[in-house]
């Protein structure tokens, strides 16, 4: 706080403190989602402070694609260690082994909605009441109406028409048996909150959102990895790039931008003069007008 | 924008707003028009709605389309539920609660206006004030929105005339001096072309006052940090761990005023008063802290405290501890609300039942008329209503405290939020 003026950031992380708080007085098995994006990083720092000096009552889930960035899973499991949290990993190439999903086949071939079945299929396991998440109301449009606490019936699907209204800071989380809630403390806030929370509280992140050197290809508008699981087309050639991820999901759906930022001070500045929205780098929201939509109905994160 | 402005950004106030105004007066297109020339849409954005809009055959690229966001929306050309937009100018950042003004018009506006400092209520310059202004502003007025800033929009199709614009005004005043509302801005605007939302407009150089955009730059904040220390316990941190063996935080948010290390308080409602000894910001302890900090406070005497006990500080203004509890009610559910009717309530951070005891006036929201003898609650219905609780509930008027003096009713069965209730200290009826 300076001169005892309330900033936007006091604001927003006194707002994502009492949320995660109401989660573990409200709930017997919360279970934060980590994906290792810079969100999911925010939350789980969050978390950090609102129970200090006790440990995070909850435990880490990944949804693990197989197809995550080398430096995404080294950064987990230092976190994890650090923090003296407990993590759980949910495996999308289990889930196809077992025959739960199909793996999607050809070039745009993802595995970033299969992710869905696996998560549904860890918090049943687990008996997962309330799975926190990062999302945010800004990435989309059908995010834009989305509860800090938001109800899930038995099959795990969200009802956008029939949501629980969401007055004060008084939040619901009462519910049904084999019902869960996705809670999102961050859902207030905007790309550059994040950017600039994480260069006020120094919290460290995966090197990829620095700017470095990599094999990439350009296709559909975006540069993407050319990592092992990609598949080129004939017309595709990998070249040696400068780039860094604005948002991170698995590398079939990551869109990395040519970047020369370094230092957070240096995004700070790009997201503030960029003209794309950070999920306009992100494959599987192309797909359709609706593509968020459909996936959170059935239970995306 | 600026790129060597990073601490500024660090800096912003945060302003949390309310849009309300009936179908087809323009809402979307002003929000959309704030969210175009504070340049708060990306590329991409842009792109999306302008192959919409040619899909859709408008002709010209629909800024309402950049708010519509459900699937069902789009098809119907309607907006369904609340929705939160973003934006930032280098003075401020904003947040809108964008509510809707035809579906489940009451519970969505009443949602919205909850968190709200402000809210913009807009009129179409060709209807002048209308049954929905009349309830837009009562509500406005029921969830104490301290400021309110009256849009009269499509100025371009009266052309742009003055004497339309005063005429309205004061039939506005006339109609408001029925309620409560402190501060009243007006502003004749365009949403369409742009006049008096975020750059003075040219077609109206009678009109001498702010744009909108500066009046949602400059409107004062409030914290609430005047008012008395209230602090409901969330939850007991007890490490129990070989550092802190003895640790017994109490984490809560500020609902109100300010704390300091040293204060004397008291554990309502239990009555027992204690020391405050430290106050932590996680890792980091403070002097003082105050609305709406999220914080953990340590006493000095081991007292039973737990989640849904309220801690005040004993030589200020202490707030109502009582079973019974009236309040004005707005109902949102299928499922009326009748006397004799058992809800749960959630009341700041305490769970408890409540049993209706009685119900008093209803209003007619739309020409502020009461209604007597009424014994249920449908869905959008507005009464006073006193309820008792199994246990006592420790409040404040709702006007002087929006989270001590606000509760929710919460069906024992379905579990739905089902109604809304805001506190009354006196016995006012509605």
């Amino acid at each position: 706080m300076k001169d005892g003026k309330i900033t936007h950031l006091h604001e927003l992380e006194s707002e994502a403190i009492y949320v995660l708080r109401e989660v573990a007085a409200q709930f017997e098995r919360p279970v934060i989602l980590f994906s290792g994006g810079k969100d999911s990083i925010v939350v789980t720092h969050l978390a950090y402070k609102a129970f200090y000096p006790s440990r995070i009552p909850f435990p880490l889930l990944h949804i693990d694609t197989g197809h995550n960035f080398r430096e995404t899973i080294q950064y987990r499991d230092a976190l994890v260690e650090r923090l003296g949290a407990k993590l759980i990993v949910g495996s999308v190439q289990e889930s196809i082994d077992t025959g739960r999903v199909k793996e999607e086949t050809g070039y745009n071939a993802s595995r970033n909605k299969l992710q869905t079945t696996t998560l549904l299929d860890t918090i049943e396991k687990y008996k997962f009441d309330a799975a926190i998440g990062g999302a945010r109301r800004d990435e989309e449009k059908a995010r834009a109406k989305e509860r800090f606490f938001s109800h899930r019936d038995e099959f795990g699907q969200w009802d956008p028409k029939n949501q629980r209204p969401e007055l004060w800071n008084i939040f619901n989380g009462l519910k049904n048996v084999g019902e869960h809630f996705r809670i999102f403390p961050i859902s207030n806030w905007t790309e550059m909150d994040v950017w600039q929370y994480i260069y006020r509280e120094n919290i460290e992140m995966p090197s990829i959102y620095y700017t470095h050197e990599r094999d990439v290809f350009y296709r559909d508008g975006q540069w993407l990895a050319a990592e092992d699981c990609m598949k080129l087309r004939p017309d595709e050639t990998v070249e040696r790039r400068r780039v860094r991820c604005r948002t991170i999901g698995d590398i079939s759906c990551t869109g990395l931008t040519l970047s020369q930022a370094d230092s957070m001070v240096d995004i700070i500045d790009e997201i503030a003069a960029t003209r794309i929205t950070e999920r306009g780098g992100r494959a599987d929201d192309k797909r359709s007008e609706t593509a968020m939509e459909d996936r959170k109905i059935a239970g995306y994160f | 924008m600026e790129t060597s402005n990073k601490t500024g950004y660090l800096d912003m106030e945060l302003l949390r707003f309310t849009t309300a105004g009936s179908v087809d007066d323009g809402k979307s297109t002003l929000i959309g028009r704030l969210l175009y020339d504070s340049k708060s849409i990306f590329e991409d954005q842009m792109e999306a709605i302008e192959s919409a809009s040619e899909r859709a055959g408008n002709g010209e690229v629909n800024l309402a389309l950049l708010t519509d966001g459900l699937r069902a929306e789009r098809e119907q050309g309607i907006t369904i539920d609340v929705a939160y937009r973003y934006f930032a100018t280098p003075r401020r950042k904003f947040i809108i609660a964008d509510t809707p003004g035809h579906i489940q018009y009451t519970r969505n506006m009443v949602t919205g206006a909850s968190t709200a400092d402000l809210a913009i209520i807009l009129v179409d310059a060709r209807n002048g004030v209308v049954e929905q202004t009349v309830r837009h502003s009562y509500i406005a007025s029921l969830l104490d929105i301290k400021h309110i800033v009256v849009c009269i929009n499509k100025m371009d199709l009266v052309d742009f005339s003055e004497m339309v614009y005063d005429q309205i005004r004061r039939s506005y005043k006339q109609m408001a001096s029925r309620l409560a509302l402190p501060d009243v801005k007006f502003i004749p605007i365009s949403a369409k072309l742009g006049d008096n939302v975020v750059t003075p407009s040219d077609n109206m150089p009678w009109y001498i006052g702010r744009t909108l955009m500066e009046i949602l730059e400059t409107t004062h904040v409030e914290h609430r940090s005047e008012s008395a220390f209230r602090f409901p316990v969330q939850y007991v941190i007890r490490p129990q761990s070989d550092n802190f063996h003895d640790f017994r935080g109490y984490a809560g948010r500020i609902a109100g005023g300010v704390v300091r290390q040293g204060d004397k308080v008291t554990v309502l409602p239990s009555g027992r008063t204690s020391v405050v000894t430290s106050i932590f910001h996680s890792d980091r302890q403070l002097d003082q802290a105050s609305s709406p900090q999220s914080v953990s406070i340590c006493l000095v005497d081991d007292i039973d405290i737990s989640r849904g006990d309220i801690l005040v500080a004993t030589d200020q203004t202490q707030p109502a501890v009582s079973k019974d509890v009236t309040m004005t009610v707005c109902w949102f559910n299928e499922n009326p609300l009748a006397v004799g009717g058992k809800y749960i309530i959630r009341h700041a951070t305490r769970e408890t039942v409540g049993i209706v005891k009685s119900i008093g006036n209803k209003i007619d929201v739309n020409t502020l008329g009461l209604e007597t003898g009424v014994t249920y609650l449908n869905m959008n219905d507005i009464a006073t209503v006193t309820i008792r609780t199994a246990q006592p509930l420790v409040f404040d008027d709702y006007e002087r405290n929006r989270t001590t003096g606000s509760l929710i009713f919460v069906d024992k069965d379905t579990f739905e939020t089902c109604g809304a209730g805001m506190i009354t200290l006196e016995h006012k009826e509605v």
